[in-house]
């Protein structure tokens, strides 16, 4: 059975009209075998696609929580080997977050070629501009990857419209001003930056940054088309005494998100 | 070969790379720095300051003693160290404080590794009245204690970083993470000529002030250019400052001096462009300390201020097509220099500023007795005594 694209897995979610549920982890967090058990447990819980993180030393757009579960994955000596391995053993479209030194640093011909061939459908560069994307945008098209790059609410219409078209299969839209983390209540900056975004694209719009809960992912829902989960997840493996609690209250959290999704779109 | 100018690269070197979110700030910046480049009023206020506040231009001392330890030949000191706040750094940050009023923002933040550009932007913020915050790493709080206390003295706020090697590198990955949340209200005061277009071309502007009097002053002291230009090398302010102005003057060799910690050899060391690869690091595309996998690597050196593990873009490029050269310097041999300036000269310097005047006794015994040297003496050494005091064994 291949798997969906990430095109056929947002628009089954129009039809069923729902926003698509999208979860990160690190490779290599909390080890290895236990981000591929994670990634499991994702999907068991209703993750429809997830975001394989290369942990990486110096993570300017990660708050205390996602720099934690990096801190581990370095520990662990994960690289770009590993990361490749998480993602092939993933049942759903994948694709991998990263900054941009570990790729330029594997090479962007060499890294593209590589995750083509792992099963991954494409890759999140939070601090790669459209402007130094230049080998990024052939070698993408080359292996058949996603680009998504990450627009946040500062993007002014004549930029966004400019990063959107170098977009695809979805754009990343930042909730509010700030780095990950979970918060307690949604900025009203993450519906007017899609409103925005609306008039400049026709890919599809995920939010993320915060969402942490099934009430804001349903929030979310009612305006985007899909909801990105990354911190509340690695929150509970933190709190967690082991990898099979972790699994289990992450399955429980999916699942309400999951829910949470299902709620937001009335129409 | 011809040196290109894209805007924002220096060949290969340079760019922008940043979460989208800073691009609007990055463009205001650049626009600003611009605007301000050719508003006589703007120039006016920042000369205006040099003159009565920082107290340039700062003078030119011939260190004739440390000469003879020097194959004799001459050596001119170009003495930032008598700045206010005691070093270079003051330079960039009046200029950049003004354009924040420019721009109609009212906080600062910075990162700080010796704590100079800390006390210096702590400075400039007591002066204008802008409110200002600190990052500075938690190993790099107790190393440079007095200058920690100095900025709060001056109303600023210090925040010890705890991440990662709990350094100058951790210390701008939590500015970043402020600035990203911040960015409307807060402008990022960066210390060096690193980080994303504009700051490596803004921060060079800033410090030119350096190169532009020395040269003027050699040719009136000696009635010729000096044969190298000696400056030490961290993120590279101090450095570019003083070489820009020498740049077309392809006589004078320019030569960087990094901080070789241990020794290259051993690991331990914080010389970016003698040890390191091209990657990116901090918004930029520069030589870095970095390993297979491309994650920073640990920088080490006796000197906090030149304890980084990247370099500015420009310096880069300087050094690929051969206009500059950079060596690294070991803590040892910049102790060394340090004891030799303080005894022969009562100049005692910066441990940063120590490993160019290394440099200095090695390219001085190179050219011998005809040669002119030109040293950039980057700062004064009193938030230093700590740290050489323990080195010599003296007890405190
Ligand atoms: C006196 C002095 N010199 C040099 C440096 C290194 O910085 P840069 O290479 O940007 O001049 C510092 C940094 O703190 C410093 O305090």
């Amino acid at each position: 059975m291949s798997k969906e694209s990430l095109a056929q897995v947002f628009a089954r979610a129009k039809s069923e009209k729902r926003a698509v549920l999208i979860g990160y982890v690190p490779a290599g967090f909390p080890t290895l075998e236990g981000s591929k058990e994670l990634i499991r447990a994702l999907i068991a819980g209703g993750v429809d696609i997830v975001e394989v993180g290369f942990a990486y030393s110096d993570p300017v757009m990660d708050g205390a929580i996602i720099q934690e579960a990096a801190e581990v994955a370095l520990r662990n000596k994960t690289g770009a080997k590993e990361v490749l391995e998480v993602v092939s053993s993933v049942s759903v479209p994948s694709l991998v977050m990263s900054y941009w030194n570990p790729i330029e640093r594997y090479g962007v011909k060499e890294f593209t070629e590589a995750l083509a061939s792992a099963g991954g459908v494409g890759v999140i560069t939070p601090d790669l501009t459209i402007e130094e994307s230049g080998d990024w945008i052939d070698e993408t098209e080359r292996n058949d990857l996603h680009r998504v790059y990450v627009v946040a609410p500062s993007t002014d219409d004549s930029r966004l419209a400019k990063v959107a078209n170098k977009c695809s299969g979805f754009v990343y839209a930042a909730s509010l001003m700030g780095v990950t983390g979970a918060r307690n209540s949604l900025a009203d900056s993450a519906s007017e930056l899609v409103a925005r975004l609306r008039k400049v694209t026709d890919l599809p719009i995920a939010v993320g940054l915060g969402v942490s809960t099934a009430e804001q992912a349903a929030d979310v829902a009612k305006f985007a088309d899909g909801v990105i989960v990354g911190s509340a997840f690695i929150k509970l493996v933190l709190q967690a005494p082991n990898i099979t609690q972790s699994c289990k209250n992450v399955t429980l959290l999916a699942r309400e998100l999951s829910d949470g999704v299902r709620q937001g779109q009335v129409g | 070969m011809e040196r290109i100018e894209l805007v924002g690269h220096f060949g290969p070197y340079g760019g922008r790379f940043v979460p989208e979110a800073l691009i609007g700030a990055l463009d205001e910046l650049e626009a600003a720095h611009n605007s301000a480049s050719k508003d006589p009023e703007f120039q006016r206020e920042l000369n205006h300051l040099h003159k009565s506040y920082t107290g340039r231009p700062s003078i030119i001392t011939e260190a004739n003693r440390f000469a003879e330890h020097a194959g004799n030949a001459r050596i001119l000191l170009k003495r930032e160290d008598l700045n206010h706040t005691g070093s270079h750094k003051i330079n960039n940050v009046l200029g950049q404080a003004l354009l924040t009023k420019r721009m109609g923002k009212k906080r600062i933040i910075a990162e700080t590794g010796a704590g100079q550009h800390g006390v210096a932007s702590a400075t400039a913020a007591a002066l204008l009245g802008l409110e200002c915050v600190v990052y500075m790493g938690e190993e790099d709080t107790k190393r440079q204690s007095l200058n920690v206390a100095r900025m709060k003295l001056l109303g600023a706020t210090v925040i010890p970083v705890t991440t990662g090697s709990r350094t100058l590198k951790d210390a701008i990955n939590e500015a970043m993470r402020d600035w990203v949340t911040n960015v409307s209200t807060t402008h990022y005061l960066l210390g060096t000529v690193a980080g994303p277009h504009p700051f490596p071309t803004m921060v060079r502007d800033f410090h030119r002030i350096i190169g532009i009097e020395a040269r003027q002053q050699v040719l009136e002291m000696t009635g010729r250019l000096p044969d190298a230009v000696l400056a030490c090398v961290g993120g590279g302010s101090n450095a570019i400052g003083i070489f820009h102005p020498f740049i077309d003057d392809s006589g004078v060799r320019l030569i960087g001096l990094e901080a070789g910690g241990a020794g290259v050899e051993s690991g331990k060391h914080a010389a970016t462009i003698v040890g390191g690869t091209p990657g990116v690091l901090h918004g930029t595309r520069s030589y870095l300390l970095q390993d297979s996998d491309g994650q920073t690597i640990e920088s080490h050196s006796i000197s906090a201020g030149l304890d980084y593990p990247g370099v500015g873009p420009e310096h880069a490029y300087l050094h690929d097509i051969g206009r500059a050269e950079y060596r690294a310097i070991t803590d040892d041999q910049a102790m060394h220099a340090f004891s030799l300036l303080s005894q022969s000269e009562g100049i005692i310097p910066a441990i940063e500023t120590a490993h160019a005047l290394a440099g200095a006794l090695q390219v001085g015994n190179e050219l011998g007795s005809g040669a002119i040297l030109l040293i950039n003496l980057s700062g004064r050494g009193d938030k230093d005594v700590q740290t050489a005091a323990q080195y010599f064994g003296i007890p405190l």
